[in-house]
């Protein structure tokens, strides 16, 4: 009798605390996942669906093995290119092609679902302060840290087991496509364990994703780097990069699954570090220090101007900044496009059809400007909609109490989506000019013709902005149809000649009426309509914002 | 005496929830007025509308002799709000909040900003993101409390803050009325009305049920009485106004209307009073009663 009532107690509390610090696990998951329920599977679709549709793609441009051989190899070649995509390991079948396409686009996208979906269960869940309230009931210390972590590997291995699945349906070698949907599957594991981290050092959710992408996008460059040099320079420079490693697994090209086991096994160690970090933390800290603000503000902190480019800065210096460097992307790929044609009949047939290498040159150059105005106008409608952020955050209240009028807060935005969209395409035009001019030849003349050629998609950006002005002025419960329509039109620009659309169609789109610019003749009717249509949309949601209830 | 704010009939609805049902308000110059109601009675509608945030569908509105609407920016150079859920800019800090919104209606005072820090116990250099409820909740008080203004509209201002704070919050507002500002202060702790209010407005499901000095309302109620008699009082079943009796021979335990206490002292009068508690009604009470579901009530 004494026997056991000794031993109860002790090993009781024991197995208690090795079990208690997960449970409660299966329902925090289930929540996660109940959450989830839209975002997982669009993430998993967007990541297989890009690889089944570039293998499908793949297909029909280069059928035969000596097409595609010839292909590899101008890609290898292209220092630019293979910066871009990394080299092609194997170049014989379609399988090796997509697994080079997409192997360091896929792993973005992959590290992409995987952070935000991590932060978005473990530190976003602690800000917010909804933690507190899961973690008052019976739930372990490194519960909610295992399910954000175990939605995540979820994602991954939907990924992982789903591109073998459509790569072998599609006729590819199983080993290599097996390869492939695993060297996938692991980096978004190692940016699960780099999540899992960044939460615990972060004191924010927008700070914890923040560190994430700016590791994930010095994975890219360091790659990106170790693959220009390739055998002439730091081509070690790719061992660095998790997504140099999805690379080096070498699908269908030899198979390395050792890599695949550096990869696990770093993520494995990054996510051990993480529990050991969450042990020696409170509840909403973090480990990185929290910088005050300032106690007074600053003397030109004292209008609605000023407060919008507090809010605002941050985001369009981090825009015009990507503008910049996508810009230089494009414009020193100028090169590669006419490389890619050399020993292609067909295509250099239709080339000289067309009127010459010149004109593939600005035709590609003038589709990059169109680009650079259609993301752009995701960055305009989405510093719109700021506003109505503000609004159903409850922010606007306090300002709008004070002597500002609604017309003058609405301004102090608006500014930003009508020059601050003129500054990204400045900015963008700006990189892919002195690029292409670099590489080309001309720096000074591109550059012109390229900023004049972003900055001719400026009345189509500002057309959908103003369509978001009018949504958040009339429509203010509908703000995600303003998404929905800049979606639609976006995808009928950019989709719509590829499946040979009707006309009337493509004509929806304001970026359909934008002169292409550099290649063709510059023609103003088509801009003024743009500006003229953009002004009366925002008019009349500026005058729905000054009549409606607030709030 | 002239006239702060005024509201009659207003009415508001949002989609089929009737918000305001016809809602009646008068805050004289000068005073502090207390807006009672329980949660979701119509308070911050009213208080939306007075600020022009939103539009009444009838009814008229006037503050400090504008249209609440038409003249908004004007009218908010003279006055601080306080809101009731106060959220704040993540990456600003308190205390730029403090200056921003202090600027914009015309400017901080320096000296009353520090010394209203230092009586809040508030760090001003955390970003938004960083405060607790209480403490968001006295960054918009210490930048409406250090503004130069006429009239201060505070809808629940004391949610989330500790007594202590509640403690200094009274004393600001008992400073404000010294000062001459009027404050209209919405909310649904009885103690913290009795204690600041000269004048009170009761509002139920968007409509204005009472309103007046704390002892107007106080006739309206009952008054508690205790005593113990010299003999068995006579004739106390025919008395009107009489609730819950509880008689012990000679003690006698009972609740009566105000308006009718003549008629019970005197029956008590004539049967010998040895000793007499009588008690007014706390606001609570005065609470209940109006605030108790229609047809309860018997």
């Amino acid at each position: 009798m004494t026997a056991l009532s000794t031993t109860v107690p002790v090993s009781g509390p024991r197995s208690a605390s090795r079990a208690g610090s997960l449970s409660g696990l299966g329902v925090l998951l289930r929540l996660a996942l109940r959450r989830d329920k839209v975002m997982l599977p669009v993430w998993v679709y967007a990541a297989i669906g890009s690889v089944a549709a570039t293998a499908v793609s793949f297909r029909k441009l280069y059928p035969s093995t000596a097409a595609r051989e010839q292909f590899a190899a101008s890609i290898n070649t292209s220092s630019s290119l293979r910066a871009l995509y990394g080299p092609v390991h194997d170049g014989s079948s379609i399988g090796g092609l997509t697994a080079w396409r997409m192997g360091a686009f896929g792993g973005v996208v992959v590290a992409l679902m995987s952070f935000l979906l991590v932060v978005r269960h473990s530190r976003a869940e602690e800000e917010a302060g909804r933690l507190e309230l899961v973690g008052a009931g019976a739930v372990g210390r490194r519960a909610p840290l295992t399910a954000a972590v175990g939605t995540a590997v979820l994602g991954n291995v939907l990924v992982a087991v789903l591109i073998p699945v459509i790569l072998i349906a599609l006729g590819e070698r199983a080993s290599g496509s097996i390869a492939f949907g695993v060297s996938l599957g692991a980096a978004g594991l190692v940016f699960t364990g780099t999540a899992a981290v960044a939460a615990q050092l972060a004191e924010t959710g927008r700070a914890a994703n923040g560190l994430c992408g700016a590791l994930l996008g010095l994975a890219f460059v360091v790659r990106a780097a170790g693959d220009a040099a390739g055998s002439n320079g730091p081509g070690w420079l790719v061992w660095l990069s998790p997504l140099g490693w999805t690379e080096q697994v070498r699908a269908y090209g030899g198979d390395r699954w050792w890599v695949v086991a550096l990869a696990l096994g770093c993520a494995a160690g990054l996510t051990a570090a993480a529990y050991v970090l969450v042990g020696r933390r409170d509840l909403g800290a973090g480990l990185l220090p929290q910088r005050p603000g300032p106690a007074v503000g600053a003397a030109w902190l004292r209008s609605p101007a000023a407060l919008a480019w507090r809010l605002q800065r941050g985001s369009l210096i981090g825009w015009s900044l990507g503008f910049l460097i996508a810009g230089a992307v494009f414009g020193s790929l100028a090169n590669g496009v006419l490389s890619l044609l050399q020993g292609n009949a067909q295509l250099e047939q239709i080339i000289r059809r067309m009127g010459g290498q010149q004109v593939l040159v600005d035709s590609y150059l003038a589709t990059m400007t169109n680009l650079l105005g259609m993301v752009a106008a995701v960055y305009a409608v989405q510093a719109v909609l700021r506003l109505r952020g503000e609004e159903t955050g409850g922010r606007a209240e306090p300002l709008l109490a004070t002597a500002v009028s609604r017309l003058r807060w609405a301004g102090s935005h608006l500014a930003y989506p009508l020059a601050g969209s003129a500054l990204l395409l400045l900015a963008g035009g700006l990189g892919t000019g002195v690029a292409a001019g670099a590489v080309l030849g001309d720096v000074g003349g591109r550059t012109t013709d390229l900023l004049g050629g972003a900055l001719v998609q400026l009345p189509a950006v500002w057309f959908m902005a103003a369509t978001a002005v009018a949504v958040v002025g009339l429509l203010p419960s509908r703000t995600s149809a303003a998404w929905g329509v800049l979606g639609g039109l976006l995808l009928i620009a950019y989709l719509g000649p590829v499946v040979h659309a009707g006309q009337w169609l493509l004509d929806l789109s304001p970026f359909t009426h934008v002169p292409r610019l550099p290649g063709s003749a510059f023609t103003v009717e088509p801009l003024l309509w743009l500006t003229v249509l953009a002004a009366a949309l925002a008019a009349a949601g500026l005058a729905g914002l000054r009549r409606r209830d607030l709030g | 005496m002239t006239t702060a704010i005024s509201a009659s009939g207003l009415v508001k609805t949002f989609g089929r929830t009737r918000a305001l049902d016809g809602l009646d308000l008068s805050v004289t110059q000068g005073e502090v007025h207390g807006f009672l109601g329980p949660n979701g009675s119509g308070k911050s509608t009213t208080i939306r509308v007075l600020l022009g945030l939103i539009r009444a569908d009838s009814g008229e509105a006037r503050l400090l002799d504008g249209d609440p609407w038409r003249d908004s920016v004007a009218l908010h150079r003279r006055l601080a709000y306080v809101p009731g859920d106060v959220t704040l800019w993540r990456n600003l800090s308190g205390g730029e909040v403090i200056d921003l919104l202090g600027r914009l209606r015309g400017g901080v005072d320096a000296k009353r900003r520090a010394a209203l820090l230092e009586r809040f116990e508030l760090d001003p250099t955390k970003k938004g993101r960083a405060y607790s409820k209480g403490n968001r909740q006295k960054v918009a008080l210490v930048a409406a409390l250090a503004s130069d203004v006429e009239l201060l509209i505070m809808d629940e201002p004391t949610s989330g803050l500790d007594p202590l704070m509640e403690e200094v919050f009274r004393a600001c507002v008992a400073e404000e009325r010294e000062r001459g500002r009027t404050v209209l202060l919405s909310s649904h702790i009885l103690s913290e009305v009795e204690a600041l209010c000269d004048r009170v407005s009761i509002i139920r499901s968007g409509r204005t049920v009472e309103t007046g000095t704390l002892t107007e309302l106080r006739h309206l109620t009952r008054t508690s009485i205790e005593a113990e008699l010299a003999g068995a009082p006579q004739g106390l079943a025919e008395l009107p106004g009489l609730h819950d009796v509880d008689l012990d021979g000679t003690r006698l335990r009972c609740q009566v209307d105000t308006d009718r206490l003549d008629g019970l002292l005197r029956a008590l009068t004539a049967a010998g009073v040895r000793t007499l508690t009588s008690r007014p009604p706390t606001l609570e009470e005065l609470f209940l009663r109006h605030y108790e579901p229609q047809g309860a009530e018997q």
